[in-house]
């Protein structure tokens, strides 16, 4: 297929999320109608939750989509459709919580308006059009790190302006506002409190596995071990060895120690990667040179393996950010504590209070770090 | 002066390179000479003590290289090695700074050194200072891999197989940049190959290695003309041998004063394999040849070369 051939062909890739978020919406409930937060509630498709207003724009921006998906490839089509699948996902979620906001004028205060499948789906298939799009637009990290702001804050504007406040999720927020703040940071801690002493132990490890070929196989068949062992059942393991020492078997001790002890494969992992992704003669050069081991260290090892270990630390910090959720189960608090009790008041929206926000700090750190990576990439070829 | 004095190494039960004594005079052009495996590197990487030898003794200058600080002593000794090794993360300058850095040289002094030896290097200080290892072709990057070695004027420079990995005429152009670098600084240069043309062209000292031992040491002619055993005379080419004497040996030798015959002179230094070849280029028996000053005062004929 020719270069023009090529460009001219239409953007499947658009189609078919159009396609899967329209099949959504016909099939499944945009939002669902509870009598309270405990059952679950009645479904009800996009026509029925929102306003005609919102449903025409809803269909005439899925149009569009489609439209621009048959024209020839270029920068400002592209433009055109991270503008047109923003605007849809905020659309979705304004009128998500106009929808809530107009049942609940109807309703008993006890009724609950949630989220339903049609929202998340549709959401799910505008955020990851933006995405391709910012893809096609082979967008540098300014121009992606633009976009995510421009969707985070006019979600928090959507957000702060009370447009969504009769939703239920918000309104299990509007109930926890000062616990969900404190779990919040309590989530934060347990991640850095666990990524320090991960890098702190496992770097070294990595060191060594990398200067001493006969280390690294005990050292990788201990931390694998370790890896394999479910979360569950390490925090479990810790509660009698913990109580014995006097620490407490519960809470945030045995929760770091459990994290710290997930995120040292990949560390120590990566550490060696790095280092062993060196040219060899480098390093030989920079001996014959008469750089003593720590120069090489600093100024020749750290300099070309940080990208690697880097990728590292970042799967390592995503991976925590997402097991210290099961942490509130032995009592060491987090965003887990929402998810948990959301379970056991089978609650479903107290669940999602908890798991939306581990989500996005996920993202946002994975984004962070990715960002932060490339550019040491850039400034190191 | 480096004296190596029945110096072993033994590595993984096998002996790598077994009682090498060795003298290199001040300012003399070494080559290490062998096929691989047969200790040439291995005796190279112990003079800057990237190795450590099992037994004997390694003496620069008249002191024991064992009783210095390793780094010191690889600070006051260049080295170039065939992958290069250039710092990829740093620039071209910075990758010729690193020694006089870690001599803590001062920035003006570090920034004229370096301008310095890119243009001995025939590379255009304001286009090549600020690119970065992988901007360059492969000989560019040993040119600053040489430059490197010579930042802060080591008195030896250890080279092992620098141009290996080169295209031919890239190695051609670089090995007489070498020499003339040699003749003009009075290095002491101690250089592996495995190119026997190379080191009899290049070297003042040739010397031949194999498994691990000196098969045979001497300047170009000794060793053409009295190769030590069977095995120095098939390395070095016995089909060829009389073509590689006519390499070493210079026209000022050869040359009979007064005889004078027309035609574009030939200087005293060039070699006799240039005569013959001018001789059938030019299909005469007889070449004119100048003094040091320019003036045709001889000649040099076919028998000439036979004396």
């Amino acid at each position: 297929m020719t270069d023009a051939a090529d460009r001219r062909a239409p953007n499947l890739v658009l189609l078919f999320l159009v396609l899967a978020g329209a099949t959504a919406i016909a099939a499944s409930g945009f939002v669902s109608q509870a009598p309270n937060r405990l059952v679950s509630g009645a479904p009800l498709p996009l026509w029925r939750a929102a306003s005609v207003p919102v449903c025409a724009s809803i269909g005439v921006l899925g149009a569009f989509l489609v439209a621009a998906a048959f024209r020839p490839r270029s920068r400002a089509i592209a433009a055109a459709v991270i503008g047109a699948a923003g605007a849809l996902l905020l659309l979705l979620l304004d009128g998500a919580g106009a929808a809530a906001a107009s049942l609940a004028a109807t309703s008993p205060r006890a009724a609950r308006t949630s989220l339903g499948p049609a929202f998340w789906i549709a959401s799910l298939c505008a955020a990851f059009a933006v995405l391709d799009a910012l893809q096609r637009l082979s967008a540098g990290r300014r121009t992606r790190l633009a976009a995510a702001a421009t969707i985070a804050v006019l979600v928090a504007v959507l957000a702060a302006s009370g447009r969504l406040d009769a939703l239920s999720i918000a309104r299990e927020y509007a109930i926890r506002r000062g616990a969900f703040v404190g779990e919040l940071l309590r989530h934060c801690e347990l991640v850095l409190g666990a990524l320090v002493p991960a890098l702190a132990i496992g770097t070294p490890l990595g060191a060594l596995a990398a200067r001493r070929r006969a280390a690294a196989g005990p050292i990788f068949a201990v931390l694998n071990a370790i890896q394999t062992v479910p979360s569950i059942a390490l925090f479990g393991l810790l509660i009698a060895p913990l109580a014995a020492l006097g620490l407490g078997g519960v809470g945030p001790v045995p929760a770091l120690i459990a994290l710290t002890l997930y995120s040292l494969l990949p560390v120590a992992r990566n550490t060696q990667a790095g280092l062993l992704g060196i040219d060899p003669a480098v390093t030989e050069a920079a001996a014959g040179m008469g750089m003593t081991p720590a120069q090489i260290f600093w100024r020749v090892e750290l300099p070309l393996g940080l990208p690697v270990f880097l990728a590292g630390v970042r799967i390592v910090t995503v991976q925590a950010i997402g097991l210290a959720t099961v942490a509130a189960l032995i009592g060491a608090g987090g965003l887990g504590t929402f998810v948990f009790q959301g379970i056991g008041q089978y609650a479903v929206d107290l669940v999602l209070l908890g798991a939306v926000p581990t989500i996005l700090l996920a993202l946002a750190a994975d984004f962070g770090m990715a960002m932060a990576v490339a550019s040491l990439r850039r400034s190191a070829q | 002066m480096i004296e190596l004095q029945d110096v072993v190494r033994d590595y993984g039960g096998r002996r790598v390179v077994d009682r090498v004594s060795l003298a290199i005079p001040e300012g003399a052009f070494c080559a290490l000479v062998g096929s691989s495996g047969a200790g040439k590197s291995t005796t190279l990487k112990m003079i800057n003590r990237l190795l450590a030898p099992t037994a004997g003794r390694i003496r620069i200058g008249g002191e024991d290289v064992s009783t210095l600080a390793p780094e010191t002593l690889r600070r006051s000794i260049g080295y170039v090695i065939q992958s290069v090794g250039l710092f990829p993360h740093w620039t071209v300058a910075d990758n010729i700074a690193t020694v006089p850095r870690l001599l803590a040289w001062p920035r003006p002094r570090i920034a004229a050194r370096v301008a310095e030896l890119l243009e001995l290097l025939r590379l255009d200080p304001g286009t090549y200072r600020d690119k970065y290892p992988h901007e360059l072709s492969g000989g560019q990057q040993q040119r600053v891999g040489v430059a490197r070695a010579l930042a802060a004027d080591p008195g030896i420079l250890l080279m092992d197989e620098p141009f290996g990995a080169l295209d031919p005429i890239t190695r051609g152009a670089l090995e007489s940049e070498l020499g003339l670098i040699q003749q003009q600084a009075r290095k002491t240069i101690v250089f592996v190959t495995h190119d026997i043309d190379m080191a009899l062209r290049l070297a003042d000292l040739v010397v031949i290695m194999h498994e691990g031992r000196i098969a045979q040491q001497g300047t170009p002619l000794e060793v053409l003309e009295h190769p030590a055993d069977d095995f120095v005379r098939a390395f070095i080419g016995s089909d060829e041998i009389g073509l590689k004497l006519l390499t070493v040996r210079r026209v000022g030798d050869r040359v009979r004063p007064g005889i004078v015959v027309s035609g574009d002179p030939l200087a005293p230094a060039a070699t006799l394999t240039e005569a013959l070849s001018q001789m059938v280029v030019r299909r005469t028996d007889r070449i004119p040849v100048r003094d040091p000053s320019g003036a045709v005062t001889g000649s040099v004929g076919l028998s000439d070369l036979l004396r």
